[in-house]
């Protein structure tokens, strides 16, 4: 018998941790103890229970709260798991899952993350023995080229070239450095990979160092994520203890030391050289390339820098081969890529999929579709940097090339799906109000470019768009793309152009008609009441804030326009569904 | 260097002393003695900055500048409970803004504001990356997901009712 209670930072949000204190309570005196695991990424079915039984069968039990803990308890005792049968992952649930193909997640939600033994259990560090016993740099670099794996952070660089470049860079002293700063909101891999398998980075880790010639290694982690940044203390410390980290790792000639760096909440500093000027403890602003931190990196030292997710999967190729990550995905796009599936979306979590399929299967297939059985309208993809893709383009293949004409990205794997009321220009507004903010400014294009798009997206929403807007956003994004210095900054109007492309009608509709179709936009909106609905109940005007509804008892109420401040409880209160929006 | 700010002379800057002695002479440490300053004083007071710009023979606006530069930092005392309400895309898409009204409404408060009581500052943040729990909040070191403005203000409640019953 063996229970695990799934604690990352979201089951932990959704009460895991409540759970697993009532279920020890319960079985204190049994002598049966409670677990810890990471997250399987299920996370609209959070809190989870796993419990192998005396068969070693798993009955995975979810939505548990507090009061459940009893009766779980009891099924655990008598091994009889017919009482706990309701709480049991429905069929259709657990598709999610099955559809799936885990590499970067492979332990994620299964084993334990703060035990270096359940790791090692589940082949973990074999890859890195294997490395250290019968491998050269060179060889280890030729296995990544073979396997095709290209940086998952978002620029899908390939990740070969870059080790290359920095193993054949001069110079004694080289970095290894981790983007643990997953600033992309709506992406969250990374954490979930460092809260539920930190061992994994730390291994591919270490063979991206030894294969480079770095004898450090550091992660750079947002500070959003305290917990990511226990468990991989923890884990490194584990490692040490082990011979993982240190001085002649398993005996070879191959040291390195390895650190944790916590980021103080930049967005930039997702951009490498920005990341490295932080290391630095400066002020995280991109630097100009070349050098390349390949050859002039942290310290002006020879550096290479990968994301977390592109770490996970590299013991995975060296254990497997290169071959077998390039015999799944497409031509241009090798292996499996996690997408953070959010939004409107009725299964949200954590997907690996092999790329090469559509966007239609993640988010329909796995995802099991739009929420409330709303209509789909697009999928945001890539964060600040990418694009909303529309529902026409659903049967898009997930690869690097096909995504990238659609005017999004891969990006680092966010994909926040919206439904029909979800207003476009908003979403555009959204995204400008971030990068105007996070924008380092160093250049001027970025700095003072995002704050006008961001005004005129502001008046466009509240209903002073004025004839020309349109063109005038496309003006300075044109101008950010070509002025900007980095990544970030050229990226920045990819939200704005997609939505332009895409959804021009709705920005016309604010523009011209000052209305908003998905009746966000709260100054666009009228509420009206239908006199033929009305009862004269009077609820309405008792609920108004600001005394717009007036009206005999019995007798049809009206809304005066000129007071409503368009707040909307009025329509919540109704109970005869006779105010309308529009 | 002698410091302007009135409001710093009960801060103890000795409490500093074990952080500078072990980061001090580390290259690159200054964003991580910020940290463990805001650890200690719960914000970063003008006295530690030049303190801090001391030990490490920086100028006082280099300290600034850097501790200006993120987001993490704070130069006001906060509340005895920060609210950290994420607006990240998928809570943005499902509803982060009303959440935000809701908290602004219960408790007189926006962005960066701390309440007149000092029980509660409000802050919003980048993606707490608790996405598909969105719209997501964290209070103090506890997150809470799925929040609807009803669930908002039991929380709100719950938490003023326990520091009614402590006093």
């Amino acid at each position: 018998m063996k229970i695990a209670v799934g604690q990352g930072s979201c089951g932990i949000a959704a009460g895991a941790q409540k759970v697993s204190d009532a279920l020890k309570k319960c079985l204190e005196k049994s002598g049966i103890s409670v677990g810890v695991t990471g997250c399987i990424g299920m996370c609209w079915l959070e809190p989870i229970v796993d419990i192998y039984d005396n068969d070693n069968t798993l009955h995975r039990l979810v939505r548990v709260s507090e009061k459940d803990s009893e009766r779980i308890a009891e099924a655990v005792k008598t091994n009889d798991f017919s009482q706990v049968e309701k709480l049991e992952i429905t069929d259709e649930d657990n598709s999610f899952l099955e559809k799936q193909t885990r590499i970067a997640l492979r332990n994620c939600g299964i084993i334990d993350p703060d035990d270096i033994n359940a790791y090692v259990d589940a082949g973990g560090y074999s890859a890195l023995s294997k490395v250290l016993n019968n491998m050269s740099a060179e060889d280890v670099i030729e296995e990544i080229k073979i396997s095709g794996l290209a940086g998952r952070g978002g620029a899908g660089f390939p990740t070969w070239f870059k080790w290359n470049a920095a193993r054949q860079s001069q110079g004694q002293e080289k970095y290894l450095i981790c983007n643990a700063d997953e600033g992309d909101p709506g992406a969250f891999m990374d954490r979930a990979v460092i809260e539920s398998d930190p061992h994994t980075l730390i291994e591919g880790m270490l063979i991206g160092a030894f294969a480079i010639g770095a004898s450090h290694a550091v992660v750079y982690v947002r500070a959003e994520y305290p917990l990511a940044i226990i468990r991989l203390q923890n884990a490194i410390e584990q490692a040490k203890k082990a011979g993982f980290i240190g001085e002649n790792i398993l005996g070879s000639n191959f040291s390195c030391d390895f650190r944790i760096k916590a980021g103080a909440g930049a967005f930039v500093c997702g951009e490498e050289t920005a990341l490295i000027e932080s290391l630095e403890g400066n002020r995280g602003m991109p630097r100009l390339k070349p050098p390349f931190p390949a050859q002039a990196g942290y310290w002006h030292k020879p550096s290479n820098i990968n994301n977390v997710e592109t770490f996970a999967n590299v013991a995975w190729i060296i254990s497997n081969g290169g071959n077998a990550f390039a015999a799944m995905g497409t031509p241009d796009s090798k292996g499996t890529k996690v997408f953070a599936l959010t939004g409107k979306i009725k299964r949200g979590g954590l997907v690996e999929i092999p790329m090469g399929k559509t966007l239609r299967d993640v988010i329909f297939d796995i995802g099991g579709g739009i929420r409330d059985n709303k209509e789909f309208k697009a999928v945001q993809m890539g964060g600040p940097s990418g694009g909303c893709i529309p529902a026409h383009l659903l049967d898009t293949v997930i690869d690097y090339k096909e995504l990238g004409k659609t005017g999004a990205i891969m990006g680092s794997g966010g994909m926040v799906v919206m439904d029909e009321s979800t207003c476009m220009v908003q979403m555009a507004k959204f995204f400008l109000d971030f990068t105007a903010k996070e924008s380092c400014g160093k250049c001027v294009h970025c700095r003072i470019g995002t704050k006008r798009m961001q005004e005129i997206l502001t008046r466009i929403t509240e209903g002073n768009g004025k004839d020309g807007d349109i063109e005038l956003l496309e003006e300075l994004c044109s101008g950010i793309k070509d002025g900007a210095l980095c990544g970030l900054g050229q990226t920045a109007p990819n939200p704005v152009l997609t939505t332009i492309k895409y959804f021009r009608n709705e920005y016309e509709a604010h523009i011209n008609n000052k209305k908003c179709p998905a009746k966000e936009c709260r100054d666009l909106l009228s509420y009206e009441i239908d006199s033929e609905k009305c009862k004269g109940c009077t609820l309405c005007a008792r609920k108004c804030p600001a005394n717009a509804i007036t009206g005999q008892v019995k007798s049809a109420h009206i809304i005066n326009p000129s007071v409503c401040i368009k707040c909307g409880q009025c329509a919540a209160a109704c109970k005869f569904g006779a105010i309308s929006v529009k | 260097m002698s410091c302007c700010n009135c409001n710093d002379t009960k801060i103890d800057l000795s409490l500093l002393d074990a952080v500078l002695d072990e980061y001090a002479g580390i290259p690159g440490s200054l964003i991580t003695i910020l940290q463990k300053a805001q650890d200690i004083y719960g914000y970063l007071p003008t006295s530690v900055i030049y303190k801090v710009a001391d030990a490490t023979s920086c100028t006082p606006a280099k300290v600034m500048g850097v501790a200006t530069f993120y987001t993490q930092f704070r130069f006001k005392p906060v509340g005895k409970y920060l609210i950290m309400l994420c607006k990240g895309t998928a809570c943005h898409v499902n509803g982060s803004d009303t959440i935000a009204k809701t908290i602004s409404e219960e408790l007189g408060i926006t962005d960066g504001e701390t309440t007149e009581d000092g029980l509660f500052s409000l802050s919003f943040v980048a993606c707490l990356g608790c996405c598909s729990l969105s719209p997501v909040m964290m209070i103090n070191d506890e997150t809470y997901g799925s929040l609807t403005p009803a669930k908002v203000k039991e929380i709100l409640d719950d938490i003023r009712h326990r520091e009614v019953q402590s006093i």
